[in-house]
């Protein structure tokens, strides 16, 4: 027999802090801003998520993970809904988040709408080279004087 | 609640506009004429095709014939379909390929921005979920247009004769019907007519940069988005970007 544990809201956050982003492995899917709501009624889980970019294939692949990692911590009861109002923003993505994509090697997304320096020698010497990327999210840019190619995390 | 035939009309040119062009751009991967350029127009496809599945999702659930956004995509014959004919014809070159995104996007952003103003939360909501990703493909595609009309004797020679091919087209968008009257007295949308100083803003300012003149003829080729008549062209597409369901009902990955 499986025991009845009581799960909190709190908890389920926190699990999902361990979930990465399936393209961007160092930084989680809460850092990410993706996900809207968690609600815990007994042990029925519903978590809310935004998506990124409207046709975004890590979204079923995040919504896979998500199900996965609260599968493994017991909860087998888990609705995932997707919410598309008010639309995602990189506002979201955490403090924590940011600094981990600049250690990662992707420069976090500014409001100016190009990155503040290179992130790996820090020279705010750069240059955009596309507007788009290896994923939807990213553009490419390079760095004048390291000379090192860098993706950018798009404002959106 | 018994469906509103003109909003899953409404529902449907949304949706397959963002499909058809979608797909256009889809038939440049592995083929751009430079790497950033394959990534370029692959990742504004992808945003376009995710687009089109939030409308058609709306538009079946409107329609409540148990159908869903893929078979709306997947399942539909030529005439079915409510894109536009600019959005149908060939990609031909990358000139021809980025001066139709151009106008497209040219008319789409102003577009989005309107609609997120609608009564109807569904649109205001998807609306304004694509419109954040237009403002980036009219950045690039506006960009593009200027580099090849004000490049090389020979970028320019085929940006004007893309341009030949590509203005009877333009005309269709900003043409107003029955339907669109109908949204717009119920407040769900603006009239397609509406967006005209818009769209002529941003093409005469690019134009004036990219070197290029405007056609003085307004004539308008018309029948797509009431799917009245199609050109010959969008049953070859749909024949290539239907051909898996349509063989292997049901198939899914
Ligand atoms: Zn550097």
């Amino acid at each position: 027999m499986v025991e009845a544990v009581s799960i909190s809201e709190a908890q389920v956050w926190n699990w999902l802090e361990d979930v990465p982003d399936p393209e961007i492995p160092v930084i989680s899917v809460v850092d990410l801003g993706v996900i809207r709501n968690v609600d815990v009624r007994g042990d029925d889980v519903t978590v809310t998520i935004t998506p990124t970019y409207s046709g975004c294939p890590a979204m079923s692949m995040i919504s896979l993970d998500i199900e996965l990692a609260l599968a493994r911590k017991g909860v087998n009861k888990v609705a995932l809904k997707t919410q598309l109002a008010p639309a995602w923003t990189t506002d979201w993505m955490s403090s924590k988040g940011r600094a981990r994509l600049e250690d990662y090697g992707i420069a976090p997304p500014q409001p100016a709408g190009g990155p503040k320096r290179c992130p790996h020698c820090k020279s705010a010497n750069v240059q955009r080279v596309s507007q788009f990327g290896s994923t939807a999210c990213k553009a490419q840019w390079r760095c004048n004087d390291c000379l090192e190619p860098f993706d950018y995390f798009k404002c959106l | 609640m018994s469906s509103d035939p003109h909003l899953v009309e409404f529902f449907l040119r949304q949706g397959d506009n963002a499909l058809v062009l979608g797909h256009r751009l889809s038939e440049w991967c592995g083929m751009g004429p430079a790497l950033e350029e394959d990534i370029a127009l692959t990742n504004t496809a992808l945003d376009l095709i995710g687009q089109s599945k939030l409308w058609l999702a709306h538009a079946a659930e409107i329609e409540g014939a148990d159908r869903s956004a893929d078979d709306l995509a997947f399942l539909r014959d030529a005439y079915d379909f409510r894109n536009v004919l600019l959005l149908e014809v060939p990609n031909a070159d990358y000139g021809r390929t980025m001066l139709r995104e151009f106008f497209f996007d040219a008319f789409q952003l102003p577009w989005l921005k309107a609609l997120t103003d609608s009564t109807d939360d569904r649109v205001a909501e998807v609306a304004a979920k694509s419109a954040k990703e237009a403002a980036y493909h009219l950045e690039r595609s506006a960009e593009t247009v200027i580099a090849l009309g004000d490049g090389t004797d020979e970028s320019h020679a085929k940006m004007m004769a893309a341009l030949d091919y590509l203005w009877p087209y333009v005309g269709e968008m900003m043409v107003d019907d029955d339907v669109d009257h109908a949204m717009a007295e119920a407040g769900v949308a603006p009239l397609p007519s509406a967006m005209r100083p818009a769209w002529d803003d941003t093409v005469n300012a690019t134009f004036r940069e990219a070197q290029l003149p405007r056609p003085d003829t307004k004539f308008a080729h018309a029948g797509g988005r009431n799917g009245f008549r199609h050109t010959e062209h969008l049953g070859h597409m749909l024949a290539q970007m239907q051909v898996l369901q349509r063989s292997h009902p049901g198939a899914t990955w």
